[in-house]
This record gives C-alpha cells, sequence and structure tokens, in this order.
C-alpha cells in the first residue's frame, strides 16, 4: 500500500501481517442478504401494558439463558414470518433501498427547502455540495473532530486518492472517492456524484405515509420540496426521516394516521443491505471541529463551579459564522444531554451520553486544593466533554438539532435546571434499568428478527468484554505509576549508593545511572498519563456509549409493547362488537365500531412505529459500530505511537549513559 | 507441586533463558583447579548440584571428579571456613543464598486460583512465563553456588583448604560427615560472626586510618547497596506487573475481537498480538534487570558483609589485644603471672597485626573487584536495555504500520 511504502516497514516476527493487510470490511459482508423479519404474532405476554416492564424486580437478568439465543448462524436470511396484521408492511420494509438513490439524484433533491424550523435560508444546500473540491484538507478537518490523529489520515489518505484514482474529473465526484477510499466501493457509486445521498437515502428505511411530510425539514441534505412532487415511492422512502424530524420538532409526536395503505410494495428494484449502503455513505463529510478548552473555576466555594471555553470552528452553513467561542459549565452539557435524549431516544437515536458528574472529584476543585488529583481530574473531565461533542456533532442527525446549534452559538445559555436530577449515577442508573428490562422483554417477546436478536447479544457480550478490559487497562495504568514510582525511589537511592562510592568513575557513573532512572521514570509518568487519556479513557466512552445502545434496543421494545398492547385492544373491541352482535344491541353497535376503526388505526400506526424505529436502530447501531471501529483504530495507533515514543526515548538515554558505564576503570 | 522434578542441564538452562553470567567477581583463570556445575537435579526445594572438578593440584589424588553437593553441603563448606581462625584476615566468600522457589511457586498457586477468571490462552501464557521465571530463579541459583566454589578456587589460601577439597572429592553423601564437622569445630567463630555493627561503631579506637576509613566506607555502603537492592527488587516487580497487565489486555482484547465479526476485529486482533509481543519484552526486560542489576546489588550486599565481618574480626582482635595489655598491666603490677601475660600479649599483637596485614590485601583486591564487576553489570544491562527498547521500537512500528494500512 501507498503508504506503508513510504518507511519501510520494519521487520517483524510474525508472519501474519498478510493477512491483517487485508480489507477491513470483510465483517461486514456478513450481513449481506439479511432483511429485516417481521415480527412474530403477538407473544403471550403482551397484554401486559409497557409501564410493568420497568416496575418488575431487576432480579436474575443475566442468569436468564440469552446465550442460547445467539447460536444462529450469521448468515441467515429472509425468515420472513408474514405479519397477521399487514402484509404490505413485510414488503415496504425490504423493499429496495435503491429506488431511493436513484430518485434522490434527481436535481430537485439539491435544492432543498429553508429549513422550517425557524431556520434563516441559509443552510440550503449541503455542505458537501457547497464546499470547494480540496478533499484532502477537508478531511483532515473533518479528522481532527476525533482527535488528533489528522497527521496520520493526511499522511494515508491523498495517495489512496492518486492511485486509485487518477481522473478527478468532477469537484463533488473527488470529494466522494477520496473520502471512500478506504471503503469497498461500489462500481455504480464510483462516479456519480449523486450518490452522495445514497448515505442519507438511507435514513429511510421505513416507508412512512406521506401525509405526515408536510412539517418536515432539511437536514442539509435533503430537499423538503421534491417529495411533494414526486412519486410516491420517493415520498414514502423520504418521509420516514423527516417524519423523524418532524417528532423532533414537536414536543408530542402527532404521527398521522395511516392515510396511504402505501403502495411502495411496487417497487421491486434489488435491494442493497443496510450494511452495504452504509459502505457507501462518505465519511466525515461534515467539517466541524469542535474543542473544549480552558477549564477556570467560577465562584467561590461550593458554590464555585467549573467553566469550559468550547470553541468551534466550521464551514458549515447551518452556523452564523466560521468561528465562534462561548463558555458552558458542566451541567450545561448535561442539559444538553437531557434536551437530545428527551427528543432523540424515542426514535432510536443513539445519543452520546456526556461524562459522569463526581460530587467527590469535584468537591475537591471546589475546595480549591491545587493538589495533582484534582488537576488530573479537571484534565480528564475537560477531555471527556470535548469528546462527548464531538460525538454529538458527529451524528448526522443530532447535528441538526436546534439545541446542539444553541449549545455551541448561543452567548447565554438559560440555566439548564434538573441536571441535579440526571447527573452521573441517576442517569446511568436509569440507562441500567432500562438496559436491565431490555434483557427481560427480549426474551418474552422471542425475537424474530435475526438480526437484533444477535445485535442484542452482541452489544450485551462486547458490553461486559470491555468491562473487564477496562478493568485490566485501569490496573495497566496502576502498576505503570507505581512502576513511575518505583523507579523514581530507585534512582534516589542510586544516587545515595553513587555518593558513598568511594571510586571515582564508578561514583560519578552510579549518580548518572541516577539521571538515567529519573529520566525514565518521566517516561513512564508520561505513559501512565497516555494509558490512561488514550486507552482507558476510549473504553469508558464505550462502555457508557454501549450503555446508550442498549437504551435504543429498549425504545424499540417499548415501541413493540405499545404495537402488542394495541392488538390486544383492538381484539377485545372487537370482542365487544360481537358481544352486542349477539345480545342484539343496535344502539351501541355503532360505538363500538367506531372504537374499532380507531384502534385498528392505532395498531397500523404503532406497527408502523415499530417498524420505523426498528430500522432507525439498525442504521444507527451499524454507524455505531463503523465509528467505534474508526475509533479505536485512531485511538490504537495513538497509543501505541505513544509507547513507540517511549521506547524511542529509552534508547536516548541508554545509549547516552553507555559511555558512562564503559568510563567506570 | 507445579514443577515436577527436573535435571537441569546446563545447556537446556542457557537455551531457555538467554542469561548470560549474572555476576562477575573477577575470578583469576588459574587452569590448575576448575570448578563447574554443570548440572542440577530439582526435587522441590532440595536441589542436587553436580560439581565437577578438573585439576592439575598434587594434592588430589585424580585429575577430574564429579560428586552431588546439596545446598546444606556448601553452607556447611562456608561455616567451616568461616570458623578456621586462620582465615580470620580473609574476605570469607559469601555463602549462597537458600533456593527459594517460594516467589513462582506462590504465583503459580495464585494462577491456579485465578484460572477461571482467564482465557486457556491468558492461562497458558501466565504459566509458561511463571515457568521461564522459575528456571530463571534456579538458574540463579546454580550460578550462585558455582560462584562460591569458584572464588574459593581462585583464592591462594582458600583453594589449599581440606574441608574444600573434601567437598570436592568424596565421592559420598556428606550429611554423616557434615555432623561431625559441626561437633568438631562446634560454634567457635560463629557466635561472633553474626552481626556486629555495633562492635565496629562502639569498639576500640581505631590506630590505622587505612581501617578507619574502610570501616566508615563499608558500613555506609552497606547500609545504601542494601536500600538499592530493595528498591531494584521493587522496580523489577513492578515491570513484570505491567508484563502481566499486557498479558490480561491481550487476553481481553482478544476476547472482544472473538465476538465481533467487523473491521473492527482486525483492529482488535492486531492490538492484542501487539500486547502480546509487548509482554514477552517487558517480561525479558525484568529479568535481564533482575539479573545484572538487582542479583549484582545483592551479591555485593553479601559481600560487603563478607568484608564487614573481616572488620569486625579485626575489631576483636584489636580488642583482644587491648585486653591482654591491661591484663599484662595488672599482672606486672601484681607481680604475678608476667610471663604467662607477656605471651599473651605477645600472641594477640601478632594475630592483631597478620589479620591487619591480610585484611588491607583483601579488602584492596576487593574494592578492585566490585568496581570491575560494577563496570561489567552496568554495560551488560545497558546494551540489553538497548536491545529490548529498540525490539519494541520497530515491534510498535511494524503494529502501527499494519494498522495505518488497513
Amino acid at each position: 500500500m501507498a503508504a506503508s511504502s513510504e518507511r519501510s516497514p520494519p521487520p517483524f516476527p510474525d508472519s501474519e501481517e498478510p493477512e491483517l493487510l487485508e480489507d477491513s470490511d470483510e465483517g461486514a459482508d456478513a450481513f449481506t442478504g439479511t432483511s429485516i423479519s417481521e415480527m412474530d404474532s403477538p407473544s403471550p405476554d403482551s397484554t401486559r401494558p409497557p409501564k410493568d416492564i420497568f416496575n418488575e424486580p431487576l432480579e436474575d437478568i443475566f442468569s436468564d439463558p440469552l446465550s442460547n439465543v445467539n447460536s444462529e448462524p450469521q448468515k441467515k436470511v429472509d425468515t420472513k414470518i408474514p405479519s397477521p396484521s399487514s402484509d404490505e408492511a413485510v414488503d415496504l420494509f425490504s423493499d429496495p433501498l435503491d429506488d431511493d438513490s436513484e430518485v434522490i439524484s434527481s436535481p430537485e433533491v439539491q435544492n432543498p427547502m429553508p429549513d422550517l424550523l425557524n431556520e434563516p435560508v441559509q443552510a440550503p444546500k449541503s455542505d458537501l455540495l457547497s464546499e470547494p473540491p480540496v478533499s484532502s484538507v477537508k478531511k483532515a478537518a473533518s479528522a481532527e473532530l476525533f482527535g488528533d490523529e489528522d497527521e496520520e489520515d493526511l499522511f494515508k489518505e491523498p495517495p489512496k486518492v492518486v492511485t486509485k484514482k487518477p481522473q478527478p474529473s468532477g469537484p463533488p465526484v473527488d470529494v466522494f472517492t477520496e473520502v471512500k477510499s478506504d471503503v469497498k466501493v461500489k462500481p455504480q457509486v464510483k462516479d456519480d456524484p449523486t450518490d452522495l445521498f445514497a448515505e442519507e437515502a438511507l435514513t429511510a428505511p421505513a416507508p412512512k405515509p406521506s401525509a405526515s411530510s408536510s412539517s418536515s425539514r432539511t437536514n442539509g441534505v435533503h430537499s423538503d420540496e421534491h417529495d411533494l412532487f414526486s412519486e410516491a415511492t420517493v415520498e414514502l422512502s423520504l418521509d420516514s426521516p423527516r417524519n423523524d424530524r418532524k417528532k423532533k420538532d414537536a414536543v408530542k409526536p402527532s404521527v398521522s394516521a395511516p392515510a396511504a395503505p402505501v403502495a411502495s410494495s411496487s417497487s421491486k428494484a434489488p435491494s442493497k443491505t443496510l450494511e452495504e449502503l452504509e459502505e457507501e455513505e462518505s465519511e466525515d463529510t461534515f467539517d466541524l471541529n469542535i474543542s473544549v478548552t480552558n477549564p477556570e473555576k467560577v465562584g467561590d466555594g461550593m458554590n464555585a463551579y467549573m467553566a469550559y471555553k468550547v470553541s468551534t470552528q466550521t464551514s458549515l452553513t447551518m452556523f452564523h459564522s466560521k468561528t465562534f467561542t462561548v463558555r458552558r459549565r458542566f451541567s450545561d452539557f448535561l442539559g444538553l444531554y437531557e434536551k437530545l435524549s428527551e427528543k432523540h431516544l424515542q426514535n432510536g437515536y443513539i445519543v452520546p451520553p456526556p461524562p459522569e458528574k463526581s460530587i467527590l472529584g469535584m468537591t475537591k476543585v471546589k475546595v480549591g486544593k491545587e493538589d495533582p488529583s484534582s488537576a488530573e481530574f479537571v484534565e480528564r473531565r475537560r477531555a471527556a466533554l470535548e469528546r462527548y461533542l464531538q460525538r454529538v456533532v458527529s451524528h448526522p442527525s443530532l447535528l441538526q438539532d436546534p439545541d446542539v446549534r444553541e449549545f455551541l452559538e448561543k452567548e447565554e445559555l438559560p440555566r439548564a435546571v434538573s441536571t441535579q436530577a440526571l447527573s452521573g449515577a441517576g442517569f446511568l442508573k436509569m440507562l441500567n434499568k432500562a438496559t436491565d428490562a431490555v434483557s427481560k422483554m427480549t426474551i418474552k417477546m422471542n425475537e424474530q428478527d435475526v438480526w437484533f436478536d444477535e445485535k442484542i447479544q452482541d452489544v450485551e457480550n462486547e458490553e461486559q468484554h470491555m468491562r473487564k478490559l477496562h478493568v485490566m487497562v485501569e490496573s495497566l495504568v496502576n502498576h505503570r505509576k507505581e512502576l513511575s514510582g518505583n523507579t523514581a525511589v530507585f534512582a534516589k537511592s542510586v544516587a545515595m549508593l553513587g555518593s558513598s562510592e568511594d571510586n571515582t568513575a564508578l561514583s560519578r557513573a552510579l549518580s548518572q545511572l541516577a539521571e538515567v532512572e529519573d529520566r525514565i521514570e518521566q517516561l513512564h509518568q508520561e505513559q501512565a498519563a497516555n494509558d490512561f487519556f488514550t486507552f482507558s479513557e476510549l473504553l469508558a466512552d464505550y462502555i457508557r456509549l454501549l450503555g446508550a445502545v442498549k437504551g435504543c434496543f429498549d425504545q424499540r421494545m417499548k415501541a413493540w409493547q405499545r404495537w402488542q398492547d394495541a392488538e390486544n385492544m383492538l381484539q377485545k373491541k372487537r370482542e365487544v362488537e360481537a358481544k352486542l352482535l349477539w345480545a342484539n344491541k343496535p344502539d351501541k353497535l355503532q360505538q363500538a365500531k367506531d372504537e374499532i376503526a380507531e384502534w385498528e388505526a392505532k395498531v397500523t400506526q404503532y406497527e408502523r412505529e415499530f417498524e420505523r424505529i426498528s430500522a432507525t436502530v439498525r442504521k444507527e447501531v451499524i454507524r455505531f459500530d463503523k465509528e467505534k471501529a474508526r475509533d479505536f483504530k485512531r485511538q490504537i495507533i495513538k497509543y501505541l505511537e505513544s509507547l513507540l515514543n517511549s521506547q524511542q526515548q529509552l534508547i536516548k538515554y541508554w545509549e547516552a549513559f553507555l559511555p558512562e558505564a564503559k568510563a567506570i576503570a | 507441586s507445579f514443577f515436577p522434578p527436573k535435571l537441569f542441564k546446563r545447556q537446556t538452562l542457557c537455551d531457555m533463558i538467554p542469561l548470560v553470567h549474572s555476576v562477575s567477581v573477577d575470578l583469576n583463570n588459574d587452569a590448575s583447579l576448575v570448578i563447574d556445575i554443570p548440572d542440577a537435579l530439582c526435587e522441590r526445594d532440595k536441589v542436587k548440584f553436580t560439581v565437577h572438578t578438573k585439576t592439575t593440584l598434587s594434592s588430589f589424588q585424580k585429575p577430574e571428579y564429579s560428586v552431588q553437593r546439596q545446598h546444606e553441603d556448601f553452607i556447611w563448606l562456608h561455616d567451616t571456613i568461616v570458623e578456621t581462625e586462620e582465615y580470620a584476615g580473609l574476605i570469607i566468600p559469601p555463602a549462597p543464598p537458600k533456593p527459594d522457589f517460594e516467589g513462582p511457586r506462590e504465583k503459580m498457586h495464585k494462577l491456579g486460583e485465578g484460572e477461571s477468571s482467564m482465557t486457556k490462552e491468558e492461562y497458558a501464557k501466565m504459566k509458561q512465563e511463571l515457568e521461564a521465571e522459575y528456571l530463571a530463579v534456579f538458574k540463579k541459583t546454580v550460578q550462585v553456588h558455582e560462584v562460591f566454589l569458584q572464588r574459593l578456587s581462585s583464592h591462594p589460601m582458600f583453594r589449599k583448604d581440606r574441608n574444600f577439597q573434601i567437598f570436592l572429592e568424596y565421592d559420598q553423601d556428606l550429611t554423616v560427615r557434615r555432623k561431625n564437622a559441626k561437633e568438631m569445630f562446634g560454634g567457635f567463630f560463629k557466635n561472633m560472626v553474626k552481626s556486629a555493627d555495633e562492635v565496629l561503631i562502639s569498639g576500640v579506637k581505631e590506630v590505622d586510618e587505612f581501617f578507619e576509613q574502610e570501616k566508615n566506607f563499608l558500613l555506609d555502603y552497606s547500609s545504601k547497596i542494601k536500600d538499592a537492592t530493595a528498591k531494584a527488587e521493587k522496580m523489577t516487580r513492578s515491570h513484570k506487573n505491567v508484563a502481566d497487565d499486557y498479558n490480561h489486555i491481550s487476553g481481553a482484547l482478544n476476547n472482544i475481537a472473538a465476538d465481533n465479526n467487523t473491521a473492527f476485529k482486525k483492529h482488535l486482533e492486531k492490538c492484542a498480538e501487539v500486547f502480546e509481543k509487548l509482554r514477552k519484552v517487558e517480561d525479558r526486560m525484568a529479568s535481564d534487570q533482575e539479573l545484572k542489576l538487582t542479583e549484582l546489588l545483592r551479591y555485593y550486599t553479601r559481600d560487603i558483609q563478607a568484608a564487614k565481618d573481616l572488620l569486625y574480626r579485626r575489631a576483636r582482635a584489636l580488642a583482644d589485644y587491648e585486653n591482654s595489655n591491661k591484663a599484662l598491666d595488672k599482672a606486672r603490677l601484681k607481680g604475678k603471672d608476667v610471663a604467662q601475660a607477656e605471651e599473651n600479649q605477645k600472641q594477640c599483637l601478632q594475630k592483631f597485626d597478620k589479620l591487619s596485614e591480610s585484611g588491607k590485601k583483601e579488602l584492596t583486591s576487593f574494592k578492585a573487584r566490585r568496581v570491575v564487576a560494577f563496570r561489567k553489570n552496568l554495560i551488560e544491562m545497558t546494551e540489553l536495555e538497548i536491545k529490548h527498547a529498540k525490539n519494541s521500537v520497530s515491534l510498535l512500528q511494524g503494529s502501527i504500520e499494519v494498522l495505518k494500512s488497513n
């Protein structure tokens, strides 16, 4: 590869490299062909109202034989179990998403309507298109968002682009291919600038009635206009994300009743799996760089708090200027999370959780003790807040949220009120409770969707392994600190020995050795910081994020429960009608019929909602997995580079000492 | 026991643990009496050393011997030498420490307890590492016993010692003789040898400036080197802990990778592999530090104690001489047993002078020996540190390249 040929790779003892050089996307294909199957008919438990789930004691969730569930092969495909309720739903759901991309490629798409949410007409185009085609710069800028690995990215991306695509014909094409250079590029995608939207089309895996389209707003890529004028399939496919967005805006989702019993069953174009489409999703297409800096104590005593400078650099036109800075306190960050989760969690979005509140750590800071542990605490939190914000804005949907923009841009933010309740342990408990409940429900639900069935188990396993790894890495941090301390103590002891030594040359060599050990102590200390900030914190973040993922599964479960409850209610209403017919009471019959109609509508609505949230969660999890893989790779490289640097320093130190040792006579 | 009885050939040991002689004692290369321990049999705590002797000295009946000796035989030999008054003016080579396999054994026990919480691979790696550690301890034990004999053989006085010759020649078990020998020499100097810093400090006023200086130096140096040894041990242990963490991290990463089937998997596996390799380097580094640095400090802690013992014996001799002076004064005053007191005083003076003379020589050569040993070991340790760091660098560079190009 271009990158590796630049520096000649040092000889490596093992022969496993070739394998590792392979395309890393192989794994994703495992899902190819999987289609979302229908849920089974209501399980016996479904009569239980959703709330019960949370009132349940949390015992032996883990003793449940969840592990058996996972034994199915990966490639199991198309276990379509026709739902009793709606056949067309099945069709709709597994519907070719390809259609969407075709449709989106129509010119109207590129002229989106102004945002409906009091957004001035300033973000009409996607930033992708409005951006000049300076691909490497763009890439670098966006890469910064995720850490300091931009050099690496810069280093390796451009050559690839050059080798793979020697004719950068049109600007959008260039942007596109560059961005995808390490992704399997589909042939038909390659030269098609409009495929930039393929990704966005993905947001519409679940069809929705067109009636709800009126209140949609742009997310920077979509047009609102086009669906009013284009064919039904388009509406269906694009509807859903808009509807989601509408839901975000409205406090209470007012999903319109099933107006059109959707006709998209006709669109039978070859379907791509979500994974495939996800492959095409351009990475880091937005240019938004956020940093959290200058933690500053405001006030005194127990009323004191830390304020942070939140700086944004962007070329996105949705913002008022290119660079801006605001001051935010910790509770503001928590407040942002609260607002976002209130709006987006119910739709199945993975809302990145903020760092936990730490009463102990903060009290130290408040009391104003200038000890290293409190400095470490502040730095740890600063870094965590920065990563948190970066994760929020890297979510294409969350980025569009007015609260996010307000958080980044607005000078004065109304004081977040309820963060006290939300703080740290509180919301974690809540999250855990929710996720525990999920595990329980999963069993009762008798999950028919193989993809979810496996994914839920995978996430559960991964979280557990991740926790274990986190413990190990924390132990490494502690042992490295201990090593640093012991090296310092040894250095002192050797210095003393040197001062006692009566042979001049040996005495000198020993005091030189003491100096070397002193420097090595520093190295260990720095490495311990790297162990912590680069490795341990990454794991801590992902343990929290996996919690959020489980929260999404829970939301899906809730939607399912609601649908099942509606089904049961409808059943009851039908029984009532039957009884009335039997008893020959025509006066009440009309009311019963009305009620049946009402519940039929609800069942249809809830079922669609469930399907929609399933699709969203699925897409979110795929996105999350990708992001995670990228994030880990970046961080692992960064971490290994820190180790490399340590070792290079070590060589320097010891090489400088060698002549001293040889000078002993 | 985790460690079955095993016969260790020197060659095998060297193959398994690539370590050179850990302690240099600058022995002269006199071919007239060459001793080595080519192998040893290990059964639980008992270690049977094969002591191999090649000699051209006429005092020996045969030119070559091979006998089996246990640690206790070495201690007996050391004790008899310490108890020989003739050697009071010499630095008696420190007795080898008792073979101590508690460290790795205890760890092995802990490992057995923690087996359930580890993956098979992790357990296997830990076990392998502990076995290597055990072997390293074993090898060190063999070496330190060998060094003891070699120091005796290279010393113009000790090499002629009768008990030493018996130790090398006698082809039967020494046990019976040892008991007899103990009865024979029953604690002649033994009680005195035990720690006597106070005597050295509060003792009689020193008349010789050389010994005054040596006394101050050795007392100071002894406490410093003891401290440095303890600190070096701690530092080495911390390295081992870091290496263990690397092992666990590698295992945990593999666990996550096992459940994964996305692009993530490769990164995790690569990362696990890196940690596994880092563990090896860190472990080797810790072992080498242990052998080149800690073991050097340890050995000279004992050797300095041996030098201090010499000073102590001289101080006792000086005190004896002063007492004999007082006794002579008394005798003269009383006019009784004057000749006997004079004779006694004369003997004490002779003994003290002899001790002082040989002591001066011994301490001077000890200093030279120590400097050479420190030089050798510090150079070797530094070279090994550089080697390991370079290994890590190329390992890390390679892995970073692979990850980046992935």
